[in-house]
């Protein structure tokens, strides 16, 4: 199976001289293509800070960070936004654009592919809004939907393009347990037709069945890398 | 170009759709950016009417070739010279007629209201007509009574009434020293800003009235060609023809002249240039502050578009085409008020000032100018837009 993400002696630090602080410590992780990992651990145990490195969002320093068998150590800042367009990311804020229809907001996730044209965008920012259950409130703004609503509508930004690496942090967090529940089906439904990785950092207990693998950060460091899919406790 | 234009049609007008969903703060940046309009509008439409009204009499001047005094600054400040160079100008191949102007500022009773007030007087003899203007041509004959003039309709100053009473066909009498002058018809030039009220009249009376001026000291000379002569290489031969006492200038010459005077010799087109930037600078600091609120607003938002792999250029575009839009839209209404603004001022102060299209170009690209350089301030911001603050 091919491997989407591999991380090998991934050292991070933030600050700079007397205050520069190690948060990550020789991280090991690959993750094959079309699993579902979900990254669990207490607040400012750095996961966040792995997530960020993985999408490209911050540069990594040391050690090795394939994604979709491309190196990002040492990568440059036009490489890193390269990277970018082919993940699919999912926020604990949905973060959708308020001046913004939910149609429009979903075709900003295609917008960045310069070989769909208009027609195709619009038919499928429309098709992956029916798909999460919103057909009828596609020209909502995001001030008239509901909080899971909301979060649908972000998924299916995230989705539209269909990325071969979606990215979430707590996407659940801020939703009701039946939302979240929702939400995370969704997800898991979506990424199964579309064949995409899913790495998900989550506080939330209730959603852990939805992995194939968990693994567990703690201080910096990867504690537990267990396969297998979970029971919820 | 193809491609390009395929570009914006899928591309999401995102600017357009952001300032639209504030109405409120769309309207107040469009006010704001009308406001610098209306005020740059102001100031041009002031420092072309100052050039266009003190450049009225020149150009009426019914001459191809204008002779003056080397010493000559402003049609206030002439000097005079010989008019044996009239003589000598007709000597010249292609000279038609080279006849004399008087021109000189004079303190008369106003006569509405016999206060003091300065007006300028212009002589010429009534047997040819001087000027360019069929209202004064008709009433040349008028001229040739002693003590006679004709006044401006467009004068500065209180003469309404007076003016109504000529209008009727009454003449109106009024005193310059302890001559009686009688007004006896109209015409209209307008007031400048070097000269309140023009006021025509018979070289024999204009000698009257400066018993110090005399017939052989001519304020201007203006020389007409004979139909089918070059004005400019008549002019050329005249200057050659004519000693240094004299100086040869074509009737646009003329006119760039007096122009040049009040844009270099006088504070006021620096004055009002000086306006015109000030204007500039207060749109480029509300559209400046429209911008940067708009970007703090959207910051989170455009965070999310870098994560998502948008590049800077992205979201430089998008306030960049903000900055375009409110440039257009606010030109709108920039463009309209000003013209009710110039009706307005030009009543009030008896000046030249319309609306012309080369003005409404310039303004415009002020304006696309101001909006680009405060945008271009504004995306200072949006470094700080950083997605890793997303997670």
């Amino acid at each position: 199976m091919a491997i989407a993400i591999s991380v090998q002696n991934l050292n991070h630090y933030f600050g700079q001289g007397q205050l520069r602080k190690q948060v990550l410590f020789e991280i090991n992780l690959e993750i094959n293509t079309g699993e579902i990992v979900i990254m669990t651990g207490p607040s400012g145990s750095g996961k966040t800070t792995l997530l960020t490195l993985v999408g490209g969002l911050r540069s990594a320093q040391s050690g090795s960070l394939q994604v979709l068998g491309q190196e990002l150590c040492g990568a440059t800042a036009r490489q890193l936004t390269q990277a970018r367009q082919h993940h699919g990311y999912i926020f604990q804020a949905h973060n959708l654009h308020g001046s913004l229809t939910a149609l429009q907001n979903v075709r900003m996730g295609l917008e960045l592919h310069p070989e769909r044209s208009a027609a195709e965008m619009l038919a499928r920012s429309t098709a992956m809004l029916e798909q999460v259950g919103l057909g009828d409130r596609i020209h909502y703004y995001p001030d008239n939907l509901s909080g899971g609503q909301k979060q649908r509508v972000a998924i299916a930004r995230a989705l539209v393009s269909h990325p071969q690496l979606v990215l979430a942090d707590e996407p659940t967090a801020a939703l009701d347990s039946q939302s979240g529940r929702d939400v995370v089906n969704l997800m898991q439904s979506l990424a199964r037709e579309q064949g995409c990785t899913i790495l998900l950092v989550t506080h939330d207990n209730r959603i852990l069945d939805v992995a194939d693998r968990i693994v567990h950060m703690e201080d910096g460091v990867l504690k537990r890398n267990s396969a297998g899919v979970l029971t919820t406790p | 170009m193809r491609s390009l234009l395929q570009q914006l049609q899928r591309r999401t007008p995102l600017g357009w759709l952001q300032l639209n969903h504030e109405k409120g703060r769309l309207l107040v940046a469009l006010a704001g950016i009308a406001f610098a309009d209306v005020l740059m509008f102001m100031q041009l439409g002031f420092q072309s009417a100052l050039y266009d009204s003190n450049t009225r009499l020149n150009r009426v001047m019914r001459a191809d070739i204008v002779l003056l005094s080397p010493k000559a600054l402003n049609l206030q400040n002439l000097s005079t010279f010989s008019r044996r160079r009239l003589f000598q100008a007709r000597d010249v191949a292609g000279v038609q007629t080279a006849t004399a102007l008087y021109i000189n500022s004079i303190t008369w009773k106003n006569p509405q209201t016999r206060v003091n007030a300065t007006v300028q007087m212009v002589g010429f003899a009534p047997d040819e007509p001087a000027l360019n203007l069929p209202e004064v041509n008709q009433q040349l004959d008028k001229l040739k009574l002693p003590d006679t003039v004709l006044f401006d309709r467009g004068a500065r100053g209180q003469y309404a009434e007076a003016i109504a009473q000529v209008e009727q066909g009454n003449p109106v009498t009024t005193e310059v020293d302890r001559r009686t002058l009688t007004i006896s018809g109209l015409f209209s030039l307008g007031a400048s800003f070097g000269a309140d009220a023009n006021v025509i009249t018979s070289d024999q009376t204009f000698l009257r009235l400066f018993p110090r001026r005399d017939a052989s000291s001519v304020s201007l000379g203006l020389v007409r060609v004979q139909p089918g002569a070059d004005p400019a290489e008549v002019a050329a031969a005249l200057s050659a023809h004519l000693p240094s006492d004299v100086r040869v200038l074509t009737a646009a010459e003329y006119v760039q002249f007096e122009e040049n005077y009040w844009r270099t010799a006088s504070p006021i087109g620096f004055v009002f240039g000086l306006g015109t930037a000030m204007a500039f600078v207060v749109g480029v600091v509300i559209v400046y502050q429209v911008l940067s609120t708009d970007v703090n607003a959207h910051l989170k938002e455009y965070a999310t578009f870098k994560a998502m792999g948008y590049g800077n250029s992205y979201l430089l575009s998008i306030v960049f085409e903000e900055a375009m839009i409110l440039a257009l839209l606010g030109f709108v209404p920039g463009v309209v008020l000003p013209i009710g603004l110039y009706a307005l001022a030009a009543n009030a102060t008896a000046l030249p000032i319309y609306m012309t299209a080369s003005r409404a170009v310039w303004v415009l690209l002020l304006t696309l100018g101001m909006c680009t350089l405060s945008g271009a301030i504004a995306t200072r911001k949006l470094q700080s837009a950083d997605p890793a603050d997303m997670f």
